[in-house]
């Protein structure tokens, strides 16, 4: 039995597994996929919004800020790539400036610090690469980008190393409320707890409407992106987005932590809650639309494209706390943009309402920070040469257009909570996420995890299931 | 720091070839830095036959082909690492390496031969829509599946793309118990010799279909199927085309790309049509003492050429390392193109640099049929071959020689045309 079971491993669920390993008590986190980061948390734009587009007085806005602010120290503590590169809402039009104003008076009363309204000539020198239709922008200087794969994946080890479980490949299926515990039913048998955090992403309503008469509708409102090659990495150095119109923030054009150009998302509310196909239109549709507001994207750089489901609440709000009706159950839901953003803000608010809720005591000794994998290009030659002197294996490139290391790859499986998949090795990794898109490495990651995991070539998978990459021997003779 | 002459980056058949020509013309301090565990490059997963017809007048398989060379560079004990890959290289030819075996290396080198190859045009490259799921492989990686693993990547096969790779595997995967369904190209001719197309296509019954490509990818886990769909003049898929092909599997042999990363970051001037250097006539690129040669410079068909281009990479690179009277890269006369010709390799000619016969390579941009090949010095022509068929996939090339160049001296203009063939 478990004081607290956290339903979903995206970076809400291991936010507040992270948070709640702070205290004493038993808690589980239960992941239908094979990994965690496998949903919402691993298709989003990457970006820390720096919390003036959110509604003032929501909670949306109000755990945004919060997050933002939270996310440097967090990132530190947990060794996740993170920078404060800025944001930008560009401004096309003239009539379109009191929208602009609007926002800056959003962002003031949200307690955005550092806003300013620019002017087209300020705005080219801070990005040469801006339309020549831009007229003015909003300037954010605390909006950041992180890398979503690692922040969820060190927030899991964190919690791990602080004593959290983790059970992958188990689906919820049912929960009910019995003598004060809930039973939740899963593919792989029942587990009690006394209490449900509901962070199930695009199905958290489903698992809400389960035990709570107050009901919840989410529609999956798809993004899809396009990724660009590092050589177009310098094109903005800013995350610029154009204003916001009816549908979510329109498409925005940003470097990534790893150098990479992202742009997107489209916004399109479908029915499938796996449907994270992307589509002819989509694609054409973020081409049309992120040349709007930046001159000359190098579009032929694309490596890659992908769609990523957002959680689309009725209400455009997060729902947060104790579910009507439902002693116990913790609701994490409607976490669309700026989720990743708050994500430290909702993991600290949810895990309070817990402590209060359960009397939960600190740990005297809880561990605050985690090592991520270490990475041969950020060490100094001198370090390096050590480093390949304790473990030859980083001397081996694997990946050689993202240069990931043997050494790197074999640390990523090996670790707690390790990577069983090809997928699960390029997110701890970037391997194979680079320009030939794993061509040339994917056979060496499938030899290493099949040696590593003890399993045959056949056996490995993408991203766990039915995945495989092999269906059989060659003939004999 | 380590010193040499010369550094070879890769070794593969280009940089065999070079480092072997460079020791003939007198140079013998050589390293060859191979990233791969073994020398040969992607010969080494090429079992078909097909290669050295050229160079040695018989048909070899791709580990063969280059045994050869690497006995060659056995034989006159040239310097090698494997495993070795290369990190960064400085305008003033420092090399950055590592490996398992020799850490971090800083190489210092007088000459650098550039010849890392080429890599496969991606799905995401491609902006195929669709899931995201296994079963989607590039000609290449699945020939590694199948030749070093001895794996099979799938049962029910759509190809889309005709380069050479992709048909070469539509027959060895047939062969293995397959089912190849059909490759779809995208362009209304093939990407791939003809030989190809009729030994590994023809010859088992596999359609090819010109002008289409693939319009979604179906399955979430693994590919259940894929969509090809007829495309326009512009390549845009035509509504009411789509056909649906249950499958496993899909192969993509859309184009090669030069792999040019550290090319770039070294400072040198990369074609946006070839995506290699930019070379003159001793294939020196734009950085002095950086030469380039093989798929790194331009994608080739066959290796043999590789390997006659590496060479003349390699005697050029001893001969800058000799202190000749090549140490910059002079423009020269630049090669001006006709209509239909999509580049040449080298863009630039120093008719007093040339000392030998003088291959230009080039490739043209559509299927033509019935025409000549010609090239003007000065407005002169002086060299004309017909040509009956010319396609895209197939490299043309053209020997220019020191005669001609002096019979017009001075030459101020370089020209190649391709004309009508006529009666």
């Amino acid at each position: 039995m478990y004081d607290v079971v956290i339903i979903g491993a995206g970076v809400t669920g291991c936010a507040v597994a992270r948070e709640l390993s702070r205290y004493q008590l038993r808690a589980c986190v239960l992941e239908r996929c094979e990994d965690v980061c496998c949903g919402t948390s691993k298709a989003n734009s990457a970006i820390v919004h720096a919390g003036f587009d959110a509604k003032h007085g929501s909670k949306m806005a109000e755990l945004n800020v919060r997050g933002s602010r939270l996310m440097p120290e967090f990132c530190r503590e947990l060794d996740v790539p993170y920078r404060r590169n800025g944001s930008l809402v560009v401004c096309m039009d003239e009539a379109d400036l009191p929208k602009l104003h609007e926002l800056y008076e959003n962002g003031l009363k949200n307690g955005v610090e550092q806003l300013e309204i620019i002017g087209a000539e300020t705005l080219r020198t801070l990005e040469p690469n801006i339309s020549l239709n831009a007229v003015g922008a909003l300037y954010a200087p605390t909006g950041g980008i992180v890398c979503p794969f690692t922040l969820t994946i060190a927030l899991a080890e964190n919690a791990y190393a602080n004593g959290v479980a983790f059970r992958f490949n188990t689906e919820v299926a049912a929960l009910h409320r019995e003598n004060g515990l809930w039973h939740i039913q899963t593919n792989r048998g029942e587990v009690v707890s006394r209490c449900v955090v509901n962070a199930a992403g695009v199905y958290a309503d489903t698992l809400h409407n389960l035990v709570s008469e107050t009901k919840l509708h989410i529609t999956p409102r798809r993004g899809e992106y396009m990724l660009l090659d590092r050589t177009a990495g310098a094109h903005v150095s800013h995350t610029v987005f154009q204003l916001p119109g009816k549908l979510g923030k329109g498409v925005l054009v940003s470097p990534t932590i790893h150098g990479n150009l992202i742009v997107g998302p489209t916004a399109e509310d479908i029915s499938d809650r796996e449907g994270t196909d992307t589509t002819a239109s989509g694609l054409h549709e973020l081409a049309e639309k992120a040349q709007l507001a930046v001159s000359g994207l190098p579009l032929r750089q694309v490596i890659t494209s992908f769609a990523g489901l957002r959680a689309h609440e009725d209400g455009h709000e997060f729902v947060l706390g104790e579910a009507d009706g439902a002693p116990g159950f913790f609701d994490c839901a409607g976490i669309e943009s700026p989720g990743l953003s708050a994500s430290p803000a909702i993991g600290q608010f949810t895990a309070k309402l817990l402590r209060e809720k359960l009397n939960l005591a600190e740990k005297p000794d809880f561990i605050a920070t985690r090592d991520g994998i270490p990475d041969p290009k950020s060490l100094s030659p001198d370090e390096y040469r050590a480093l390949i002197a304790r473990q030859p294996a980083y001397g081996q490139i694997v990946c050689r257009c993202e240069q990931v290391t043997e050494g790197e790859i074999l640390d990523a499986i090996r670790r707690p909570l390790g990577a069983k998949s090809v997928d699960g090795v390029k997110r701890r990794t970037r391997a194979g996420m680079g320009r030939c898109q794993a061509g040339f490495c994917s056979v060496r990651v499938m030899e290493l995890l099949s040696r590593e995991l003890g399993i045959s070539m056949d056996a490995v998978t993408k991203c766990g299931g039915d995945s495989r990459y092999i269906t059989g021997k060659l003939k004999e003779g | 720091m380590e010193q040499f002459d010369i550094i070879v980056i890769g070794g593969g058949p280009a940089g065999l070839a070079a480092a072997i020509a460079a020791y003939d013309a007198g140079v013998h301090s050589i390293l060859v830095l191979e990233r791969e565990d073994r020398l040969g490059g992607i010969l080494n997963q090429c079992i078909h036959n097909g290669f050295g017809l050229h160079t040695f007048g018989e048909e070899l398989t791709g580990p063969e082909y280059a045994q050869r060379y690497i006995d060659r560079l056995m034989e006159r004990n040239i310097a090698y690492r494997c495993g070795a890959a290369v990190l960064h290289i400085s305008p003033e030819k420092t090399v950055t390496a590592v490996s398992r075996a020799d850490g971090l290396m800083t190489l210092q080198a007088n000459a650098v031969i550039l010849a890392m190859g080429c890599r496969e045009r991606s799905r995401g490259a491609l902006n195929i829509p669709g899931y995201r799921p296994a079963g989607i492989y590039s000609a290449g990686t699945a020939q590694r599946l199948v030749n070093i693993n001895g794996l099979m990547p799938g049962k029910r096969v759509v190809i889309l793309g005709s380069g050479d790779i992709g048909l070469i595997m539509a027959r060895r995967l047939t062969l293995e118990g397959a089912k190849v369904e059909v490759v779809a190209e995208l362009m209304p001719y093939s990407g791939g010799l003809k030989r190809n197309i009729v030994q590994c296509l023809d010859d088992f019954g596999i359609p090819l279909k010109l002008s289409h490509t693939v319009v979604q990818i179906e399955g979430k886990e693994r590919v259940s199927g894929v969509v090809i769909a007829q495309v326009d003049t512009h390549g845009k898929p035509i509504a009411g085309t789509e056909e649906h092909y249950d499958c496993d599997t899909l192969l993509l042999s859309c184009g090669l790309i030069p792999e040019n990363e550290l090319s770039r970051a070294l400072g040198v001037t990369l074609s946006p049509v070839t995506n290699g250097p930019v070379v003159t006539e001793q294939l020196q690129t734009s950085v002095p003492g950086v030469f380039a040669a093989g798929n790194v410079l331009h994608v080739h068909d066959l290796v043999d050429f590789v390997s006659q281009e590496a060479a003349s990479a390699g005697r050029a690179a001893a001969a800058y390392v000799a202190g000749g009277c090549i140490k910059t890269p002079d423009a020269g006369v630049a090669i001006m193109l006709g209509s239909g010709v999509r580049y040449s390799v080298p863009a630039t000619v120093d008719p007093t640099r040339v000392t030998d016969n003088l291959t230009i390579r080039f490739r043209v941009g559509s299927v033509m049929k019935n025409r000549r090949v010609c090239l003007y010095l000065n407005d002169t022509p002086v060299l004309r071959r017909k040509r009956p068929v010319m396609a895209p996939g197939e490299m043309e090339q053209l020997v220019l020689t020191e005669a001609m160049l002096q019979e017009s001296a001075p030459v101020k203009t370089i020209r190649i045309e391709i004309e009508e063939a006529g009666a």
